[in-house]
């Protein structure tokens, strides 16, 4: 969390960096503040680092569609969250870079009556774009979007536990929760939860695309492109450097490469594995990845013969060439998957002590697969490039390693269109992906809780369920860890997700684009928020 | 036949071997591949290599073997399409120029209604409800493109029917099968030569395009259209790899299209004409 | 009345009666699709509740056939509708993407046809020579690629290598006309070369057929040059079948580009019904595909026109 001190630090420098304060000034402000031994070089580093101001950012990225809104609950994918999440709005907390939760709008928080209640203070002094004053009444009309049964949101299923949100005066937000929940604040890091200037009825106008961010809407034509200019009255320090963004949607990764090749864009997310070394090699192009928990799953579903016994889901587990995956489908780029949703962005993710790497065997599969009474066995496995890219590459790859095993899998190649409706959760066994969460909490609430609405499996242990509500509440580290820990292991050998591989995002720039050291990983292009983290040379 | 042949001029001679080089290829597949259709052999991407000719595609499979199985599977599939298409297309187009009438005008409409829906956006719509099982695959292509074969075909009879003795041969009172095949047939065959030739190889570049929407062959079955688009973003870092794909199909398409021209040339009876 | 206007005005009725079918159809289709809007929507964040609430909002909780009656009360009074997925209404955004599309079929159009024509004609004319085989390997070659592949082969060159034009055409409505020409210019090409083929062998192979007719054969005793034989005496002869390919050509350069659309990110017309169809946004699939429709329509009956004119006795038929 941001020290009073730190911020006042931010301000400072931020006028260095643009220019806007003297040596003089800055050497005696902070030798105020009794940081006088740090302050040259505080000077140095902020008029060296000096991100400059100016600029139009022309990203091209994937994930856009013509049928795209500006509602904060319907972003659907990377376009509209890069454009709402990224440029147009703030939520009440972020994560940074680092990976810790710091505050956004919301100043400062707290938990209490064993983390049921929540109370938010609201920061002071920001603006909308309108001009509008951000107040308590905006957060909760924000929150309340998502919320209720008429709510459309995708946002819906993570504040399922909020019963209610209220004001509490003009800069105080109380937020009730069914249960528990010592991770709340990090959900209200999920790109879905903006905060909207409020109507005065209740309802938020995201119709206008007005925000507290750091670049308002200018030219918005869904599915194609968008852009948005600089906030001049943006409250963030440090932050937001280029005159104006122009978010451009390739759906072809040929197409964003040539852009970014013959300079039509400074920038690009979703660089094919296949052509990232080739790319790579390109004069006046940078390609550079994230790491963070973005995950791919082989879900199998456990309320249908034969993924209901456990025998025959662990065989599966052992019938994949993990790094024959890592090689083939993510070029590298990634680290091998252990079963295991947590990643290694996650704080309590299991040690290999804890939780031997399971490899490609065989002989074990073929093992479980007699205990469970199959001398062989045919399974389809049904993958599109939507489920995750190169899943019938990897299938096919599966269908070979798998065959010394007695499996025969066949690789059912299904339309992208339509995926998450008719195959994912349908058929039972699939080829899926995962962003990944910042937390344990929200990872296995999401995915592996017996009560998710996205268990995708529809696997069931009473013990991990139980354990997953005693975590919640845990506020001793060394406690939870184990608790954690526990169940890394219950999901690794009792679970129906086969986990292979970690994916790194791959983005490329050009040589005149400069970010921050340390980028974010929990989205791609620095956690979304490259167009106010990052300036040109 | 063969002394037919002989006389022909060089370009249909090198289509006519050509055509046979890829039915060979074809049949005799699994003989001719080095590794077998869905092998993985090597790494992904293997450079050209005394073992792997062409070296390897994205998951480490022979390249030559997968041009070869796919000679098989590509050229099966547009044959069986392009055949369907054809007799279906063929037949109720010089039908509808002959019968004319309510006949022609309701065939006339329903194919004019098929052809007026986006043929990609439709087969896409067509696939997504019914599946893309190689059948589904093969009908469907088959059927968006019977109705263009259709066109020209009643077209191309048109102007046939209102000629003296299509008229001579229905008032002696022959039937419509002979009519069909002794006069009408013989007589637009140049046109719908010239279609089949290009057809052909729409049907390859029709499921490459089909690919790039998302939607393609059942792996791991090989075929061309889809492995140039695996392939393509490589051209773009001078890599040739999916030339060879590119190649095989326009290759093919340039040997079936001399024998087209060629035959086309016969049916002109412009034999003796020295130009 | 002549009997020319009566065959228009009796098309043109049938054309209005194939537009309600395709509506039917495209409506029949998205239906059978798997899944709806609001799944489609909502991805992976589809529960149960989210997508009730969200039906019940578009009105998609009603039976299919009211909601197409519904819709076609509103084509009947000119109101294409509102899209599902935005709310937005249809004619103002279908407008724009519609004209981006004639635009760029238009440009491949002026390159490709005169083109066509003119290569087939000589192609004829010198048939057999060194050059026919040589347009007819080119263009044989050209149409074999796939599009997407032929559009990288064309950047690689024209645009990584030789930097003449932009690698993306990145159009909008406030650009001048003459940077919009330019931008438009690559994918114009890749369409050229994949249309080039088809009409420049039709018209070949329709010529050639004419000139074994005996009054070809008349012409050619009288002493007329083969060129004049060809271009006064075969050409109106074969316009039928090289009018037909063409009308057939133009209507693929206006309802048939998504590809193209995708690799040079080009805001046309079939993109946009690429995505409405992966969203099950029946209105805007509606919309666009009318207009699909009546594009391809209108061509084959001026197609149709011309080869009645050029052959008058088509005009009486039994």
């Amino acid at each position: 969390m941001y020290s009073r001190q730190q911020k006042e630090l931010d301000r400072l420098q931020t006028k260095v960096a643009k220019g806007s304060m003297s040596r003089r000034e800055f050497l005696s402000r902070v030798s105020a503040m009794g940081l006088g031994a740090m302050a040259p070089g505080l000077y140095m580093q902020s008029a060296m680092a000096a991100p400059k101001q100016g600029g139009r950012f022309r990203q091209g990225v994937t994930g856009g569609a013509t049928s795209d809104v500006l509602d904060p609950g319907q972003i659907l994918d990377h376009y509209m969250l890069n454009v709402q999440f990224g440029q147009l709005r703030n939520n009440l907390t972020e994560v940074a870079p680092s990976g810790e939760l710091v505050p956004e709008l919301a100043e400062s928080w707290e938990g209490s009556n064993g983390a049921k209640t929540w109370n938010f203070k609201v920061r002071q002094g920001v603006e909308f774009h309108n001009g509008k004053s951000l107040t308590s009444e905006d957060v909760v009309d924000s929150l309340n979007h998502h919320l209720g049964e008429d709510s459309k949101s995708a946002a819906k299923g993570q504040l399922g536990a909020v019963t209610s949100v209220k004001a509490d005066g003009k800069y105080g937000v109380v937020v009730e929760l069914s249960g528990g929940d010592a991770d709340f604040p990090f959900i209200l890091t999920d790109y879905h939860i903006l905060i909207c200037p409020s109507n005065g009825d209740g309802t938020v106008d995201w119709q206008s695309g007005t925000g507290t961010g750091g670049f308002s809407l200018v030219e918005h034509e869904p599915g194609v492109r968008t852009l948005t200019k600089a906030n001049p009255n943006y409250w963030k320090p440090n932050r937001r450097f280029f005159d104006e963004v122009e978010t451009l949607q390739i759906a072809d990764s040929s197409a964003r490469e040539n852009a970014l090749r013959t300079g039509e864009l400074d920038a690009m997310n979703n660089v094919a594995p296949k052509t990232a070394d080739l790319l790579k090699r390109q004069p006046g192009i940078v390609v550079d990845v994230t790491k963070g928990n973005k995950q791919i799953t082989l879900p199998m579903l456990t309320n249908v013969a034969p993924f209901d016994n456990n025998d025959v889901r662990t065989a599966m587990k052992y019938i994949i060439d993990r790094e024959q995956w890592l090689q083939v489908v993510a070029r590298g780029y990634g680290e091998l998957g252990n079963d295991n949703p947590i990643g290694p962005a996650n704080v309590y993710r299991a040690t290999t002590d804890e939780l031997p790497q399971r490899g490609y065997d065989p002989d074990k599969a073929k093992y479980h697969l007699k205990k469970a009474g199959f001398d062989s066995l045919n399974v389809k496995f049904h993958a599109a490039e939507t489920g995750f890219g190169g899943s019938i590459d990897a299938g096919q790859m599966m269908a070979e390693t798998a065959r010394p095993a007695g499996i025969n899998v066949e690789v059912v190649r299904e339309p992208d269109d339509g995926y998450w409706s008719n195959v994912w959760m349908k058929k039972p066994f699939s080829a899926c992906y995962w962003s990944g969460r910042p937390t344990e909490n929200m990872m296995f609430s999401t995915v592996y809780w017996g009560e998710a609405a996205w268990n995708d499996t529809y696997w069931k242990n009473a013990q991990f369920d139980d354990l997953l509500l005693q975590g919640r509440v845990e506020t001793d580290s060394t406690k939870r860890r184990a608790i954690y820990v526990e169940m890394q292991q219950i999901v690794h050998n009792d679970g129906a997700t086969v986990l292979p591989l970690f994916l790194q995002d791959i983005f490329a720039t050009n040589d005149k684009v400069r970010h921050p050291e340390v980028i974010g990983g929990n989205w791609e292009l620095d956690g979304c928020k490259a167009a106010e983290r990052w300036w040109f040379a | 036949m063969l002394k037919l042949l002989w006389t022909a001029p060089l370009s249909a001679k090198v289509g006519v071997v050509a055509i046979l080089a890829y039915a060979f290829v074809a049949l005799f597949a699994p003989l001719l591949a080095p590794y077998g259709e869905t092998a993985i052999v090597g790494s992904s991407y293997e450079l050209w290599s005394d073992k792997f000719i062409f070296g390897t595609d994205n998951i480490g499979r022979d390249m030559l073997t997968r041009l070869i199985y796919g000679a098989r599977n590509t050229i099966g599939i547009a044959f069986l399409t392009v055949a369907i298409a054809f007799f279906v297309g063929g037949t109720l187009g010089m039908l509808a120029a002959i019968l004319g009438g309510v006949y022609d005008l309701v065939i006339g409409r329903l194919v004019d209604i098929l052809m007026a829906i986006p043929s990609l956006v439709f087969a896409l719509l067509l696939l997504t409800v019914f599946g893309t099982s190689i059948p589904s695959l093969v009908l469907i292509i088959a059927l968006l493109d019977s109705t263009r074969v259709f066109r020209i075909a009643r077209s191309a009879a048109m102007n046939v029917v209102v000629m003296e003795f299509v008229e001579a041969a229905r008032l002696r009172g022959e039937g419509m099968g002979w009519v069909i095949r002794k006069e009408v047939l013989p007589n637009i065959t140049a046109p719908l030569l010239a279609e089949f030739g290009l057809r052909f190889c729409f049907v390859f570049l029709f499921i490459a395009a089909l690919s790039f929407l998302g939607l393609g062959i059942q792996p791991p079955l090989a075929d061309w259209g889809s492995m140039v688009r695996e392939t393509a973003t490589l051209i773009n870092y001078n890599d040739i790899t999916p030339l060879l794909p590119a190649i095989a199909i326009a290759g093919l398409t340039v040997a079936v299209n001399f024998v087209v021209d060629w035959m086309l040339h016969l049916s002109s009876g412009l034999r003796s004409d020295s130009h | 009345m002549s009997s020319l206007t009566r065959i228009i005005l009796q098309r043109l009725g049938l054309g209005f009666l194939t537009l309600f079918a395709v509506s039917l159809i495209i409506a029949f289709v998205v239906e059978l699709l798997p899944g709806d809007i609001t799944q489609a929507m909502l991805g992976q964040s589809a529960t149960p509740e989210t997508v009730a609430a969200f039906r019940k909002e578009i009105g998609l909780d009603r039976p299919a056939h009211i909601r197409y009656f519904e819709w076609l009360g509103g084509i009947f009074k000119g109101d294409l509708g509102q899209s599902l997925a935005s709310k937005r209404d249809i004619s103002e955004f279908v407008g724009t993407r519609l004209s981006n599309t004639l635009f760029l079929g238009g440009l491949a159009a002026a390159f490709a046809v005169p083109l066509a024509l003119l290569l087939g004609l000589l192609a004829a004319l010198y048939r057999n020579s060194i050059f026919d085989r040589i347009v007819n390997l080119t263009t044989l070659t050209s149409i074999s690629f796939p599009e997407f592949f032929v559009a990288y082969i064309l950047i690689l060159f024209l645009s990584v290598k030789a930097g003449i034009f932009p690698g993306i055409s990145n159009v909008s409505t406030n650009l001048a006309f003459g940077d919009q020409l330019f931008r438009t210019i690559l994918p114009a090409l890749t369409l050229t070369l994949v249309v080039l083929a088809h009409m420049l062998r039709m018209t070949r192979a329709a010529i050639i057929n004419l000139l074994s007719s005996p009054y070809i054969e008349m012409a050619r005793l009288k002493g007329t040059r083969p060129f004049r034989v060809i271009v006064y005496h075969a050409l109106p002869n074969a316009w039928g079948p090289i009018v037909n390919v063409i009308a057939l050509n133009l209507a693929y350069l206006v309802v048939g580009v998504v590809v193209v659309e995708v690799v040079f990110v080009y805001p046309g017309l079939g993109q946009l019904l690429v995505d409405s169809v992966a969203k099950r946004d029946l209105p805007v699939v509606q919309a666009c595909a009318i207009i699909f429709a009546a594009v391809y329509i209108l061509l084959n009956l001026l197609a149709d026109i011309v080869s009645i004119v050029s052959n008058p006795r088509l005009l009486h038929p039994r």
